[in-house]
Parts: structure tokens; sequence; C-alpha cells
């Protein structure tokens, strides 16, 4: 009995018993922050802390003084919030009719729409770039057969032009799922008991939906001007350098990796990444409503009529060609002999595959192991994570997970130069290699920008799994670790697999960071194959042949998570027969 | 299967950080007893409850079930079974693996726990259903594989946190006749929290009545709605009208021009609590004169608004064919018999 209080006792002192955790969740806990805290937070405090440095070591404000003295940077930065702007502004036009005609009117072309919304996605900017060239550019197919017809050229690609084209056919997705998600979420008596009591048409739209729908329309938003503003590889590959990734690149690739103003642009960018994250936060305070009831269905749909139609199915086509544009371009490059000032390529061959698979099978075989152990990463942090802010009360769990969050809004560029500059002095063990220049840096530098997707798919997979069903297995006799084994993460399967393909199908076309990271070419992946391939004439064929098999790769990847997560639905709700 | 243990609760206090949600608990149910918690939302029975499974550690106080002190052992040494208010069953697994879980963790052999499965599939009426996915059955089919999968184990007590809360009207009445009937069957220990009062009464051989934290009182249900310990549990279960006045020496209770003679307790301030079907209707000249303000007629009974000696009460009077009730306005007698009134201080 004394045995019994004495451990009553003492369990009742242990912190464990305090915060509802274990030792290995505590254990966890730790691990995951000192994984952030190596990775993350530690490069991109020594970015900022060189920004306020002088060459002697003290603290100064003088190289944003030289920032804002030169006329070039100070041209970069407003091209780059020029651009990020009109990105938004642009993909708002296509995204905002989309989503309204999706979710406010039965249509039948509906799963046009839902493709629309994918395609874009599983092919990085930077290839469509140069497909884009060819078909929209001075002398691409669009403007030779305009000149020829009408005698005038259209300058799509001209400049900033060209970056903001690029960039939103890239990113309205973002916009068109939130907005349509958030439109889809207004519960139809919402505008119901506006009609009842007496509102209707622009007023019912200013009053009620607007507001409702706003939430969804404003993080979109925000995630694409965040994107477009740390997109390095779209400008470089247009020959834009006067934006401020660009310039923070070129100054640390030329200059060095002591030239205090790619710091700058750096920390310049960061504050811009954080500011349009904080003001869309703080625009969206206490306004995230969730208006859907049980058993209640979305807004109200409306028949639209035959003008309507016409109309919409119009838009709709029109936009489907632009968007699918730079993946024909894309696929008929790889496929050219010669393609320049002309509408369509001299003739076809498969030579550059034959090429890719002579040359470039090492950058295929490095991506699918770089961004594998990446994925594999994120979705073992990501899933630790969440378990332990959502089923324990561990001080400080919140802010780890912020912290993991912020990945989202972390230039690339700027990570990347933060690794380069903390771990160039830190020397591996028998090569005496710097680590900086290791292939595992690669790894470690998508597992952290990815971080944030895994997590948030761990996040909602937990979510939805009732802490009753944990507790039910623990009432029926099975230890943590077994309810961990048998039901939580079976039931989870779903969720991370989505985790880990999003994960793995981004990392493969991430550029920002790999091209301060890559080094040697033979550890170099296929998103930075692809950008060397595309600096010269001769390498594009190559380059666009490389460009079809990372779509392709991506493609699949993508196909393959939506089929897990219908299925895992299916399994939930009718069961498998 | 065993007959179970009794559980103790001794001067159990729990808070998360600043507040009490349990105030210093004592209870015991007895071995075989069906027991329920009754309370309001938030008056802290399923997290008394949930203590007894070990899903949370009391600041103070000890639980024992049986003899056995389970204060500090985690869920899955107690061998406690509980039926959790939206069943938790398992959507990846089978009818059959979600009832067979425990008795893996229990290292039966293959043949031992396929038969304990279909023998208790058997008890709920549920063999046809063993390779059935939980999403594939109805709600009370539901809530009969979260019963099974609790029984299969052969916990020492057996614990219900508002089971038929899921189930609609019709279904929770027989679902309720059900559990009683199986444990008596099974002369197992059960512990029934729910905030029907009416559920209470119909399972329970005990009721504890819970109100922030605290138990109000601890009884049969006839003694708890005859006999409250206070205004709570009086006006909790069942309704009734509270009269707050004062208890004169020669026993006549007094408040305002309302009094009351031949009441049987020590003088004093006290409230009476008078049930509505406690009260009969005469003719103006006997008892004591009130005003029908208004009336609702419910079909079994006649539930009258009345104006009594400036107090407001409620009076039912049961319907009998044809008889047609008294208007609003109508002036007449209401006859208080001072035997069927609780006295509360």
């Amino acid at each position: 009995m004394a045995d019994a209080a004495l451990a009553v006792s003492l369990r009742r002192l242990s912190l464990a018993a305090r915060f509802g955790a274990s030792p290995a969740q505590i254990a966890a806990l730790a691990f995951v922050a000192l994984f952030l805290v190596a990775f993350l937070v530690v490069p991109i405090v020594r970015v900022i802390f060189v920004a306020f440095t002088d060459r002697d070591g003290s603290l100064t404000l003088v190289n944003f003084q030289d920032f804002l003295a030169t006329g070039l940077l100070r041209e970069a930065f407003w091209n780059s919030i020029y651009v990020a702007a009109m990105t938004v502004a642009l993909a708002s036009l296509i995204a905002v009719p989309l989503a309204t005609i999706l979710t406010r009117f039965h249509f039948r072309g509906a799963a046009l729409i839902h493709t629309l919304g994918v395609i874009p996605l599983v092919m990085p900017p930077f290839v469509g770039a140069v497909a884009m060239q060819l078909i929209y550019g001075r002398n691409g197919s669009i403007n030779l057969l305009l000149n020829e017809w009408l005698g005038f050229r259209i300058p799509f690609m001209e400049g900033l032009n060209g970056v903001i084209f690029v960039e939103a056919l890239h990113y309205f997705p973002f916009i068109l799922l939130n907005l349509s998600a958030s439109l889809a979420n207004i519960d139809s008596a919402m505008e119901e008991s506006a009609q009842n009591l007496g509102t209707h048409g622009f007023t019912l739209f200013r009053r009620i939906v607007f507001p409702l729908a706003l939430p969804g329309y404003v993080a979109g938003a925000a995630l694409v001007f965040v994107k477009v503003f740390d997109d390095l590889a779209t400008p470089l590959l247009l020959n834009v350098t006067t934006m401020l990734a660009p310039q923070a690149y070129l100054k640390i690739t030329s200059v060095g990796i002591t030239d205090p103003m790619g710091y700058v642009i750096s920390v310049i960018m960061v504050l811009c990444s954080l500011g349009a994250m904080a003001l869309s936060a703080l625009a969206l305070r206490g306004r995230d409503f969730a208006t859907l009831q049980r058993g209640g269905g979305g807004l109200g749909r409306r028949t639209l009529g035959r003008t309507g139609n016409t109309i919409a199915t119009i838009f709709i086509v029109l936009v489907l060609l632009i968007v699918l544009s730079p993946h024909i371009g894309i696929l008929l490059l790889s496929f050219a002999t010669v393609w320049s000032f002309a509408v369509l390529p001299d003739g076809f061959t498969l030579a550059h595959y034959g090429t890719v698979v002579r040359d470039s099978l090492p950058l295929i075989s490095n991506t699918i192991l770089y961004c594998g152990l990446a994925g594999l990463i994120d979705v073992v942090l990501g899933a630790m994570l969440a378990y332990i802010v959502l089923r324990t009360r561990l001080p400080g769990r919140r802010l780890v997970e912020q912290v993991a969050m912020s990945a989202v809004a972390m230039p690339g560029l700027v990570l990347g130069i933060g690794l380069l500059r903390t771990y160039y002095d830190v020397k591996l063990p028998f090569s005496g290699e710097p680590f900086a220049t290791f292939w595992f840096m690669l790894v470690i530098a998508y597992a952290v920008r990815r971080l944030p997707y895994a997590l948030t798919a761990a996040t909602a997979a937990l979510q939805q799994l009732h802490v009753s069903l944990e507790e039910a297995a623990e009432n029926l006799g099975a230890r943590k670790f077994t309810t961990l084994g048998r039901i939580v993460v079976p039931l989870m399967t779903g969720g991370l697999l989505a985790g880990f393909v999003t994960s793995f199908a981004t990392a493969a076309v991430e550029l920002s960071a790999t091209l301060l990271l890559v080094t040697h070419a033979p550890d170099a992946p296929l998103s930075y194959g692809i950008y060397v391939s595309m600096q010269s004439a001769a390498g594009r064929g190559p380059g666009a042949a490389l460009g079809v098999i990372a779509v392709v790769v991506v493609a699949i990847a993508t196909y393959l998570a939506y089929r897990v997560a219908e299925h895992e639905r299916g399994l939930k709700s009718r069961g498998v027969f | 299967m065993n007959a179970g243990h009794g559980v103790t609760i001794e001067h159990v206090t729990f808070g998360y950080g600043t507040t009490a949600v349990l105030d210093d608990i004592s209870l015991d149910v007895a071995q075989a007893e069906f027991f329920a918690f009754l309370g309001p939302s938030g008056s802290g029975k399923t997290t008394l409850l949930r203590l007894i499974a070990g899903f949370g550690t009391p600041a103070s106080g000890r639980i024992l079930i049986g003899e056995r002190d389970v204060t500090s052992l985690p869920p899955w040494e107690r061998n406690v079974g509980m039926v959790f208010q939206n069943y938790a069953l398992w959507p990846h697994m089978t009818v059959a693996k979600n009832i067979a879980f425990g008795l893996e963790r229990r290292k039966l052999s293959r043949a031992e726990i396929t038969k304990k499965v279909s023998d208790v599939l058997a008890l709920v009426d549920l063999s046809a259903f063993a390779d059935r996915r939980p999403a594939q059955l109805s709600g009370g089919q539901q809530q009969r594989v979260a019963l099974a999968r609790t029984l299969v184990i052969e916990p020492e007590v057996l614990l219900l946190d508002e089971p038929l809360s899921n189930l609609d009207a019709k279904l929770r009445v027989e679902m309720r006749s059900e559990l009683r009937r199986l444990q008596r069957k099974l002369g197992i220990t059960a512990i029934y929290v729910t905030h029907d009062q009416e559920e209470a009464n119909a399972v329970a051989d005990r009721v504890a009545v819970l109100d922030q934290g605290r138990i109000q009182q601890i009884g049969a249900p006839l003694e708890l709605y005859d006999r409250p310990a206070n205004r709570f549990v009086a006006a909790f279960l069942g309704t009734t009208n509270l009269i707050e006045g004062t208890i004169d020496g020669d026993g006549t209770f007094v408040a305002s021009d309302f009094r009351l003679k031949g009441i049987n307790g020590a003088p004093g301030p006290a409230a009476l609590s008078i049930r509505p079907q406690d009260m009969t209707l005469a003719a103006p000249g006997s008892g004591i004169i009130a005003k029908v303000a208004e009336y609702e007629f419910l079909g079994s009974h006649t539930r009258y608004r009345v104006q009594l000696s400036g107090h407001a009460l409620v009076i039912d009077i049961p319907h009998r064919h044809g008889t047609p009730p008294h208007p609003a306005g109508t002036v007449l007698g209401v006859l208080i018999d001072p035997n069927q009134v609780s006295v509360l201080r």
C-alpha cells in the first residue's frame, strides 16, 4: 500500500504526467525541434545576422543604405512587388469566374474545371517558361500568325509581362481551389435566410456571399503572392534579372557567399513574404467562418441560360487552351528537330529522349532518391509533430508547429543561402567535404521546405480521427505503442501517403534552393538538369524531354495520391465489399 | 462471465488548470449494481467516468475496483470496459476484428478468440454481421457492436458514457431495457452516465446526481424523486413547484400570504417542493383559493398555471374521458396534502 502511494505521488510529480505525455513523446518533440532549429532557424538567423553586420563583424545598417542607394536594386524591389501583385490580379481574373461557375451554377463541364485546377500544378513554371516563349514570344507561334494575318504583335512575353503570364498560368489554381472550397462551405441556409428577409441580387452577394467567401480568396491570393515573390528560376529562364530573387542569386554566385548584398536582399524577401502572410492573417482575423450545418448543402445552384452556358463554355475552353499551351509546347519541343521562328517545329525526332537516356538517367535517379528521402523525413516529422500537437499538452508544441509552418513563407533561395553559409565550414568526417555541398543537404533543404505540406496532411488526417478510437483501444488493454500501430497509423495511412506524395512531387520541381546547393554535376537532380539544358539552344530538346519526364512523374504521383485519398474515403463511408 | 467488482471512489478531486471539474467526490458502487451518474452538461459526470477508466489522474483521492487501488494505473491495465458515446468503432476493421481486438491484447489462442467472438455476437444478436464494417451498420447495430466489444473482455466494471444519445427516441427506449436485461443476465457492475433523468430512472438501481462537480444526492430513483435533498435535485428530477419561506414553531410553513399547516420539519427558513401531480382541484369553498391563469391540454393530463396567494404554481390534473378543462379566470380551491411535500433547506 505504501509503495503504491509513493508511486502515485511520483507519477503526479513527473513532467510526463503533468502534460499528459510519455517520455517518448517528449523525446519526439525535442527531435523535431532540433531538426528545425538546425536547418531552418539557425540558417535564416545567420542570413539576417550577416545582413546587419559589416566586414569587421559589428552591427550596422550600412548594407541596407547601400541597397537603397543602388538604383538597380530599388528597381528590382519594385519589379518584384509589381510582378507578384499583377500575377495575383491576372490569376484572379482566371480563377474567380471558374470558381463561381463551379460552385454557383449547374454546369455540365464541372469535371473540366476540376481538371483545370490540377493541370498547371504538375508542370514547374520554369519548364513552362521555355515553351511559352516559343508559343507567345516575339517570334513565337501566336505572334508569327498575328503578324502574318493582321500585321501586329502582342508583347505577351516581353520583360516582366512574360514572368507575370507564366506565373499566373501556373499559380491560379491556388486561388481557384481555396475560393471554391470556401464557396462550397457556405450553407445554403445562409443565402436562403437572407432571401427570406428580402435580400436578393447584388446586395445578397455583397452582404452575405462575398464576406463568407473572402477568407478562401485571401488565403489563395497570399499564397500566390509569396510563391511568385520568391520564384527564382522563371525570371532567370526568361532573362529577367531586375527582380529581387535573381539579384540575390547573381550576387551570391558571381561575387561569392561573403558579399553582404545577397543577404540584404534575402532579408527583404523574407520580410515581404512574412508581411504578405501577416497581412492576410490580419485581414482574416476572426473571419474564418464555418457555416456548413449538419446535413446542409453548399450554396444554392442556379441553372445557366443558353447564353450563359455558351459564354461559360467559351471561357473555359479558352482558359483550357491557354493553360495547356505550355504542356503542348514542351511536348512538341521534346520531339522537335528544330523549332525557331516557326509556328510549329520543322520536323520530329525521338533523338532527344535518346540523349536523355544516354546522359541523364542519374538526374532522374537522383531526384527519386532525394525527394523520396525528403518525403519520408517529412511524413515522419509531420506525423510525430501532428500527434504531439493534437494529443498532448506539452509546452512549446504550438511554437514548434508554427516554426515548421513558417517554412512556407521562407524563400527557397534564402534558405539555400543560409544553409550554405551555416554549413560550409562544417566538414564531413572522412572526405573533408563541406557539409553544405554534400548531396544530403539537398534532401534536408527539400524536407524543410516541404514539411508544411506533410504536416498539414498529417494534422488533417489525425483531426478526423476521434480521440475515443484510441481510448477504446487503451480501454481494451492496448498500450500506447500498440494503439499507434494498430489504430492510429492504419487510419492515417491515406493522409500520410498524400503528404508524402505532395512533398515528393513539389520537391521534384524545386529549383530555388537547388540552384544554390548543387555544386557537383553528378549529384544534380532533374530540376537542375532541366534548368542547365534550357540555357543553351542545343540543350533545349533534351531539356524539354526531361521536362516531359518530370511532368509525367509528378502527374503520376498526384494521381496516385488522389486515388489513395478516394479509396480511404470510400473505406470509411461505405466499407469494402 | 465473472461477477465483477464494486467501485469505490474516495475524496476524488480533479481540475484543468484553476477550474475545478470534480470537487471531493466520494461514493460506493456495489457489486452487480446498475449505477447512474446523472447531471446537466458540465456537471463532471463524464469526467468522473473517464477517471474510473483511467483517462486522467485525480489531483487527489483514490479510486478502487474491488480491493484494488487503480488510481495510478494506465487505462490498459484496469480491465474496466467502456462504451463510448460515439461508439468509437474502428472503421478499418470488420465487426469481428473490432471485437477480437481486446482478446488479442490478452493473448488468447486463435480458437478461443473465435469462440468468444461468436458467443458475444450471438448475445447481442448480430451473428450475421461479423464480416461487415462498422460503416455498413445502422446506429443501433453499431451500438450493440460497441457493447459486444466491451463485454467480450469480461471487464470487472462496465462503463457506459451516454450510450443511447445517438439513437432515435424509439430505439433508445428499446435499447435501455435491452441493456438492463443484459446487465442482470451477466451480473456485471455497470455505471451509466446520462443527462436524461427518465433514462436514469428506468435503468439504474441507484443514481448519483451531480452538479458543478459535486454530488448533490445519491439514492434509488424513487427516493430522489420523492425526497430530494436540495433545490437542485428537486428541480432537475422532473417538474416541481419551489416556494421559499419559513417554518414557524407550530409546524406551519409561511411564505407571504401562503400558509400550509402540518409540516414535518424544524422551525427556520425552508423551501417547499410540491410536485404538480400531488395537488388536486376542488370547488372554491375548500382548500386554498386560486385562480387559473392558463392551461395546456397534454393528453394524459392537463397542466394548469394558477395564481395562489401571490405564487404562480403548476398543477397537473389527470384527464378523464369527456371532462372539460377549467378555462382561464376560473376561481377554485387547491388541496395540498402536507405529507406529500418535500421540505428543503
